[in-house]
């Protein structure tokens, strides 16, 4: 369980980073940052990258930052930064929600945000997080940079929008309005697995009506993204348990449920309808 | 005072009975234990793995250059050929690296040598291998079935054993039974993962000729014996140190082919050769477990007493038979103990071993009985069901509770208290409280449930049993050798090989006892076969109760040969002479000389005591008993979520009986670390093979240990039923965790779900099977 061997590039700068991917890409070169999902992978062997380039020297890559619109996280912010609440918003507390379900602890003191989103696991939290709350995910090469809507991100298993020359450069968030309530919820077999379905929510409630309803599901199809039919059973539905098993329902029929050797689809379906379920209920707090 | 400190004030020993902290731990917890990856080498080993479950090996090329070893270059090593004289038990003969033929992914074909192992891993990942289609096996049922592909030559119909009983007068008994119950028990494949892989490390001395392994073992001195044969060299050439051993559970205790492979190679390089086992090997290719099927029915009378059990038990044991114990280790074990702690007389059982295109079975701690206890704990459930009754009312029926008892089996339990350990749980548990708070929870839609499971944990068991099962290798006694040096220094050299279970803090605790000294003075030699005495190692819940008699035995000897020497120095008789804080004293005098002037006078002033007393301070004690039962009573308190399936365990308590107890706290840990990994058994493990057999749980992402946040707070009850088959009065307990654990929390998942009249009667009760018991029930 060694990894085969490679060069680490140690950049200073993001364009330097950039520079050396475009030389390395073609070679198999591979942006290291946590490391937390790559370094295992390559431990198995079942990616066998020639080039690291290592982005954990770069300063400012650490940076959170908001302009009052957006939430800016950078290449290397890690899961452990939202463990308190990094903006004045209900953002922040749905990060600082969401962050727990991560990992365990130290994963999360070295696993990072975007690396995450670049990686592309279907049961990534964050990725579940990009996708309901339509993040814009910032590319950058020599070509310069290039901003990519999470709807059009997420191609499949652990598979991208990203050029093989484009560094994953930052994630922006919107902020939510003040008003916003947030679900979520997930489903694993032992705390700290992947989960195997996860739910979040957010809406606003206008007239005690739910409004704006936001309905992500992850977890369950090759990635993350939101479930119109159950959104539409919500919008304009007081909260509460009718609304809320209708938008479960809606959502369990929806998904086209990944299987394998234990888990029939079926299965998986079952728990997408208890995780939106209790996801809308964890809202309604 | 609780009952247990009570006893030990009444045995009138100071230091047995006491909590003290290990003798062991200092070193391991600052980081100074020494464990056999710690060793530099001048060489690493990497093993090439079959990627197919069965096929001949067209070809095996390795790149320009590369140091490669296969089976051909092991002409004239013997192959692994574990032997059984009973049970219709085929050989099957395992050669040290695949000849010709592979029989389940992972097995090792080559092994390539190089400076590191990195290097060593990217030569093996270059190896161009090329293994011919093959039809393999998978499924124990499929496997013995008529027209499957035959895995050996010389066991036809892949069955490698089969085990019969049956009790005189069997067929009238149960013809006139009123109720007869049946369970269709499954328990699917595990692997007992120890924190520490396996590992080997062999070093040539070119000076004498002798190599020096240190592996990962639970039996240095067998792993000697056993390896010098398979290579035709003299055990004399061959030195074996367990060092610090990172957990076993069983899996330590075969003999792995990688470790001969290492001996090989260290003689062959004249140099020093390691490998370290990673985790995905160590999932696939090491040994596994339990993966059985039960089918078990019980004959009633009208009064829900239980007269007779018939068995039908057949375990998957994988490509290979696993030495010294043999495949036969499950399917014996569970036919020699299916009777369990009940009290009937007829019996009936056919056990078999089935040979499949998997990694081969080998012993895990509980071996069958967290299996059988499972089926049996499910079969008086499901009786107490049919009866109307509670579950604990129908084992108060059928509990033991005369001694000594012969089982239907034949087995000769000892004192115990089955009837008390259940009513010490039952009162615990509050169970009229429970039942209202069950009753209130299900009106919200919550579904709470409790089970019970009560059984006999056979332990400390010498030669007779081993030689009952037909063993070509007998294992049973123990040695110890103690001494007190020159200085007064005490040493206890054992044969037996722990590797956690902290018998450096008990066994010092029965001498501290003997000699009038405290523990820490005296120090537990074991794990290197140059400096202890040939034993078998730590295993089946044997070294404190064999390792401890024979420590005692020594003890006792060494005792009376310090009060000669005391009764000569100070001019006493004998019989007023008592050892305590390091000396000899004369009672009700002021009269004392210590341990270590009468050490001195021992070696040095031996003309002193001419004729009286032997030179030197140095006694042998060897224990061989016939076994003693420790019995205990779980219980599980758990809720399962309807909507995922998934099972929480909400609250788990032990009533348990294990004897004298002699350190407390290390008796505690023994049981919580049994139940975490019965826990593991009930609810997460499962090694997964495809009908290819291709294993798909490599990693531990997915073949799942319960984590901390899945073992709950655990509350521990004791009894003390001192044995009357052990000179210390000890029985053994390091398997009753994850022999009740399971049953009693499949029990719970099946009372929660009684509303819902579904039964799960297999394991691990995945939230993926509770579901698809629910739907299938139309439930939910």
């Amino acid at each position: 369980m060694k990894p085969a061997p490679f060069i680490r590039h140690v950049p200073k700068t993001l364009d330097e980073a950039v520079k050396i991917l475009a030389q390395v890409a073609p070679q198999d070169g591979r942006v290291l940052a946590g490391g937390q999902s790559l370094v295992p992978i390559m431990a198995f062997r079942l990616a066998k990258p020639a080039h690291l380039v290592d982005i954990n020297e770069i300063d400012g890559l650490d940076r959170i930052a908001s302009d009052g619109t957006t939430l800016s996280i950078g290449a290397c912010v890690r899961h452990g930064a939202f463990h308190k609440s990094v903006v004045g918003n209900p953002l922040g507390a749905l990060l600082t929600f969401v962050a727990r379900h991560i990992a365990h602890y130290p994963i999360r003191m070295r696993g990072t945000f975007c690396g995450s989103l670049a990686h592309a696991d279907p049961s990534s939290e964050w990725c579940l997080t990009a996708a309901t709350l339509d993040a814009t995910i910032v590319a950058r090469s020599t070509r310069g940079e290039r901003p990519i809507p999470a709807r059009e991100f997420f191609a499949g298993i652990m598979s991208t929008a990203l050029a093989e020359d484009e560094l994953l450069a930052e994630v922006r968030l919107p902020l939510l309005s003040p008003d916003t309530k947030f679900g979520f919820n997930e489903f694993s077999r032992r705390a700290g697995d992947f989960a195997m379905s996860a739910a979040l929510v957010t809406y606003r409630l206008q007239g005690g009506k739910i409004a704006e309803a936001r309905v992500g599901v992850g977890g369950a199809e090759p990635f993350p993204r939101r479930i119109a039919q159950a959104e539409a059973a919500l919008n304009g539905q007081p909260p509460g348990d009718k609304a809320f098993r209708a938008a479960a329902e809606a959502a369990a029929n929806a998904v086209e449920a990944m299987e394998d050797h234990q888990t029939s689809a079926e299965y998986r379906r079952d728990l997408v309808r208890a995780v939106v379920r209790r996801a809308l209920e964890h809202s309604n707090r | 005072m609780s009952a247990r400190e009570q006893h030990t004030k009444g045995s009138g020993l100071k230091w047995v009975g006491r909590a003290i902290r290990r003798l062991e731990d200092p070193a391991l917890v600052t980081g100074q234990g020494r464990f056999t990856a710690d060793l530099p080498a001048a060489h690493w080993v990497r093993f090439l793995r079959s990627p197919s479950a069965a096929g001949k090996i067209e070809s095996v090329k390795a790149p320009q250059g590369a140091t490669m070893i296969t089976a051909t270059d092991l002409k004239g090593v013997k192959p692994i050929l574990p032997m059984l004289h009973k049970f219709s038990y085929r050989p099957v003969p395992q050669q040290i690296l695949a000849d010709g033929e592979v029989r389940f992914v992972g097995e090792a074909v080559a092994a390539v040598v190089a400076a590191s192992e990195e290097e060593a891993e990217d030569i093996a990942d270059a190896v161009e291998l090329v293994i011919g289609d093959a039809t393999p096996v998978v499924d124990a049922r499929a496997a013995v079935a008529s027209g499957a592909p035959q895995i050996h030559a010389e066991a036809p119909g892949n069955v490698i054993l089969e085990g019969r009983i049956k009790t005189d007068g069997f067929d009238g008994v149960w013809a006139g039974a009123h109720k007869i119950v049946k369970v269709d028990a499954r328990s699917r494949r595990q692997n007992a993962t120890p924190m520490e892989a396996r590992a080997a490390h062999a070093a040539y001395d070119a000076a004498t000729g002798r190599v020096t392994l240190t592996c990962t073992t639970q039996m240095p001195h067998l792993m000697r014996t056993a390896i010098a044969d398979v290579l035709g060299m003299p055990e004399s050439d061959l030195r074996v140190i367990a060092p610090d051993v990172g957990g076993g559970f069983g899996q330590k205790m075969s003999l792995c082919a990688e470790y001969v492979v290492l001996v090989w190679l260290a003689r062959k390089l004249k140099s020093s050769v390691a490998w370290t086992e990673d985790r995905r090997e160590n999932l696939i290719a090491s040994f596994h477990s339990r993966d059985q099927t039960i089918a078990l029915e019980g004959a009633f009378d009208k009064d829900a007493r239980l007269l007779a059990l018939k068995a039908d038990v057949l375990s998957n044991i994988g490509a290979y038979s696993c030495f010294p114990t043999t495949s036969g280790v499950e399917p014996l074990m569970a036919m020699a103990e299916m009777p369990g702690p009940y009290d009937f007389r007829q019996y009936e059982c056919r056990a078999r071993g089935a040979i499949t295109n998997t990694c081969t079975m080998a012993a895990y701690r509980g071996v069958s009985r967290p299996v059988i206890t499972f089926a049996l704990e499910r079969l008086m459930d499901k009786a107490a069901r049919a009866f109307g009754l509670e579950p604990v009312d129908i084992r108060r029926k059928n509990l033991i509770g005369t001694f000594p008892y012969v089982s239907a089996a034949g087995l000769k339990f000892d004192e115990a208290s089955y009837k008390q350990t259940l009513e010490m749980a039952v009162e615990h548990a509050a169970l009229p409280a429970f039942r209202k708070r069950q009753a209130e929870a299900r009106k919200q839609g919550r579904y709470l449930g409790i089970g019970f499971a009560t059984f006999s944990e056979r332990t400390g068991y010498g030669s007779p049993a081993f030689t009952a099962r037909g063993m070509a290798i007998t294992p049973g006694w123990e040695t110890v050798h103690v001494s007190v040096d020159p200085s007064g220094f005490i040493e206890a050299r054992i044969g037996s090989s722990p590797h956690g279970q902290g018998l450096r803090t008990t066994l010092a605790q029965i001498i501290a006892d003997e000699l009038g000294v405290e523990p820490h003075k005296i120090k537990v030699i074991h794990g290197d076969t140059d400096t202890a005495p040939y034993g078998w190692g730590t295993f089946a819940s044997r070294s404190l109760v064999i390792s401890g008699g024979a420590t005692l035995i020594a003890a006792r000897k060494v005792r009376a040969k310090l009060i000669k020497i005391a009764s000569t120095m100070l001019e006493a008789a004998a019989d007023d002479i008592v050892l305590e804080d390091g000396q000899a004293k004369v009672a009700g005098t002021d009269r004392t000389v210590s341990i270590a002037k009468m050490a001195r006078e021992a070696y040095t002033q031996t003309h002193r005591f001419k004729g009286e007393i032997e030179p030197g301070l140095s006694e042998s004690g060897t224990y061989d008993p016939p076994g003693t039962f420790s019995n205990a009573c779980h219980v599980a308190i758990v809720e399962v979520d309807v909507e995922t399936g998934r099972t929480r365990i909400e609250k788990f308590l032990v009533a348990e009986d294990a004897g004298r107890i002699i350190n407390p706290m290390i008796a505690d840990g023994q049981v919580h670390g049994g139940i975490a990994q019965g826990i593991g058994n009930a609810l997460l493990e499962e090694i997964v093979y495809d009908d290819s057999g291709n294993p798909l749980t490599a990693t531990l992402a997915e073949y799942m240990p319960p984590t901390a946040r899945e073992v709950p707070e655990i509350e521990l009850h004791h009894i003390e039923t001192p044995s009357t088959e052990s000179i210390t009065k000890a029985k053994g307990l390091g398997e009753g965790g994850c022999i009740g654990a399971p049953a009693a929390i499949v029990n719970a998942i099946n009372d929660a779900l009684s509303p819902f009249d579904i039964v799960i009667d297999e394991m691990p009760a995945t939230p993926q099977r509770v579901r698809a018991a629910l739907r299938k029930a139309g439930a939910a």
